[in-house]
């Protein structure tokens, strides 16, 4: 007999019981909200432990003398702490707080790019990426008269790896490639990626907005450079999110806004700047984000990454075997590991009639090019109809995704 | 649920399935082009004017059901009208679909203003609205000698 001893099974989510934990579903009987990829809803312990944070322990951080600054400072750095544990990562020097990873993405272009990037030199990104990985990029090779090359996915909707590895070369400076697409839910490769680029010298950056909130995931294990996210889509507060870089990558780039709080010393003749991450926070900041991103992230922890995974990766197989069954009904691929983000056309519908005809039976869906115009290009659409996942969806709410399609149909072929 | 066939009524799925006027002018007065960014809707509008008269106006693009519907019963309205009358369509039929200010209209085209009334159910889906208007803000920039750059619905 098997000794299943010490095999602890992880507790299933159990979404009833947490939408429960979300004031946005009391305060809105019915919703069906399938836009989680877009902008995640915020459970009662973010929403709270910000207001409290601003009752009790607010002050402006950093070089208060006083006790209440201390409070709040600290608060601002247990964010800090919790966002590196959070990634495994090595130093919490190395989490830099940005608006969003578009921020933190313009960063590393503005300031590592100039610096490292040069004419004749390649940046590789995919053709799945969002905008905000996609033309800060090109900014940075206008700029520097560096190329763009953009690695193709697979017809199946997968990373094509071969084919990536054909455009490494010497030559190549950076790759810039999303974790889990927005628009089709892929899973790329980011280990291998990395192993590839690395052979040939060239840096990594990792999208991870949408592998933050729904799976597990460690830079280290990884082997990136650089891992980028937004706090909003994780639970958190919108305003907040994080650039995390190697050190000694941080430490070599030169500062991108300039201000205060992120020097070291200031003369009518020069200015000396702070080590990381302080050189990159210009200006007061996101204090709360901050403090909230941290609970946000001990809310994910609490549930577990790994079973958020599970349970988001069950009911992604349940959306597709039941929308795949409507007949108009084009998923696009999203190759063979995919999690919690779903695109579709329905038949010739626009989707901005989709997403109409879905909101008035109470579905919140995405609907258009959801900022990768180039994935449209190439699939030689305007856009889609897309439904993302969150912690609080259940089967309830892809049987009335899959209802409200059909409703939608009926009225159109009328 | 009942405002959704207020929105989408049937003239409305006609024109956006079966949309008239679906065609260039080979050799247009006037022509420009509308793009909505928000949704990825293109329109182009051809006109071609005798003096004052619309004596032939046309459309070609894609977009959703409301702004191709939008496009069909404009160039129908449009056809045979002088420009102040097709202001005048258009500053009634704008004020409708926002919430503004309706003008009255002369007699005579008072049934042409009823024709596009159908669209008018988007003032309840903000969002929408741009898809009605997008259309006509074409016309009228193709009018304005048609701008090199797509006019936005912004």
């Amino acid at each position: 007999m098997n000794d299943l001893a010490g095999i602890k099974p992880r507790a299933a989510l159990d979404p009833q019981a947490l939408r429960r934990q979300f004031p946005i579903y009391q305060n809105n009987p019915g919703l069906v909200f399938l836009d989680s990829g877009a902008s995640a809803q915020k459970p009662a312990v973010v929403i709270d432990g910000v207001a409290e944070f601003y009752r009790r322990d607010y002050a402006n951080v950093h070089r208060g003398v006083y006790r209440l600054s201390q409070r709040s400072t600290d608060a601002f750095e247990v964010g800090r702490e919790k966002t590196r544990a959070f990634l495994n990562a090595a130093d919490e020097r190395e989490i830099v707080f940005v608006r969003g990873a578009t921020e933190a993405i313009n960063l590393v272009a503005q300031s590592w790019g100039p610096a490292f990037v040069k004419a004749g030199d390649e940046i590789i990104v995919s053709d799945l990426e969002h905008h905000s990985n996609f033309v800060p990029w090109q900014m940075l090779c206008e700029r520097v008269g560096a190329r763009l090359v953009v690695a193709p996915t697979e017809a199946s909707g997968g990373f094509d790896l071969a084919a990536f590895e054909a455009l490494l070369s010497p030559r190549t400076k950076m790759v810039a490639v999303t974790h889990v697409s927005n628009v089709t839910g892929a899973i790329v490769p980011v280990e291998r990626i990395v192993e590839l680029a690395h052979a040939k010298g060239a840096k990594v950056l990792v999208d991870g907005c949408q592998a933050i909130p729904r799976m597990p995931v460690d830079v280290r294990a990884i082997g990136c450079d650089f891992y980028v996210f937004s706090g909003h889509k994780a639970y958190g507060p919108s305003g907040i999110g994080v650039l995390w870089g190697r050190y000694e990558l941080l430490a070599a780039m030169p500062p991108w806004q300039t201000g205060g709080g992120m020097i070291t010393q200031v003369t009518l003749e020069k200015t000396e700047f702070q080590d990381p991450p302080h050189r990159f926070e210009a200006g007061t900041p996101d204090i709360s984000g901050a403090m909230g991103l941290g609970l946000a992230l001990d809310f994910i922890e609490g549930l577990g990454r790994e079973a958020i995974r599970d349970h988001e990766e069950i009911l992604t197989g349940y959306a597709i075997d039941l929308l795949s069954r409507i007949p108009g009904l084009n998923l696009l691929p999203g190759g063979q590991r995919r999690l919690s983000v779903l695109s579709f056309n329905l038949d010739s519908i626009h989707p901005h009639d989709v997403g109409t005809v879905l909101d008035q039976h109470g579905v919140a869906v995405r609907v258009g090019h959801h900022c990768a115009q180039p994935l449209m290009d190439k699939l030689g659409i305007a856009g889609t109809v897309r439904a993302s996942l969150g912690v609080y969806n259940d089967r309830d709410d892809i049987d009335a995704l899959a209802a409200a399609v059909e409703a939608c149909r009926e009225m159109f072929s009328k | 649920m009942m405002d959704l066939r207020e929105l989408y009524q049937d003239i409305i799925l006609d024109h956006g399935r079966h949309p008239r006027n679906f065609r260039s002018i080979e050799h247009p007065t006037h022509t420009a082009k509308g793009h909505n960014p928000l949704c990825g809707d293109r329109v182009t509008v051809y006109l071609s004017l005798d003096g004052d008269r619309i004596a032939d106006v046309s459309f070609e693009g894609r977009g959703c059901a409301i702004s191709t519907a939008a496009a069909s019963l404009m160039t129908e309205v449009l056809k045979g009208k002088t420009l102040a009358e097709a202001q005048a369509l258009f500053a009634q039929f704008h004020a409708k679909v926002t919430g503004g200010d309706v003008n009255t209209l002369p007699e005579a085209l008072e049934e042409d203003a009823e024709r596009l009334d159908p669209l008018t159910g988007v003032k309840a889906y903000p969002a929408r609205v741009k898809c009605a208007t997008l259309p006509w803000h074409a016309f009228e920039a193709a009018l304005k000698g048609g701008a090199a750059e797509p006019v936005k619905t912004e």
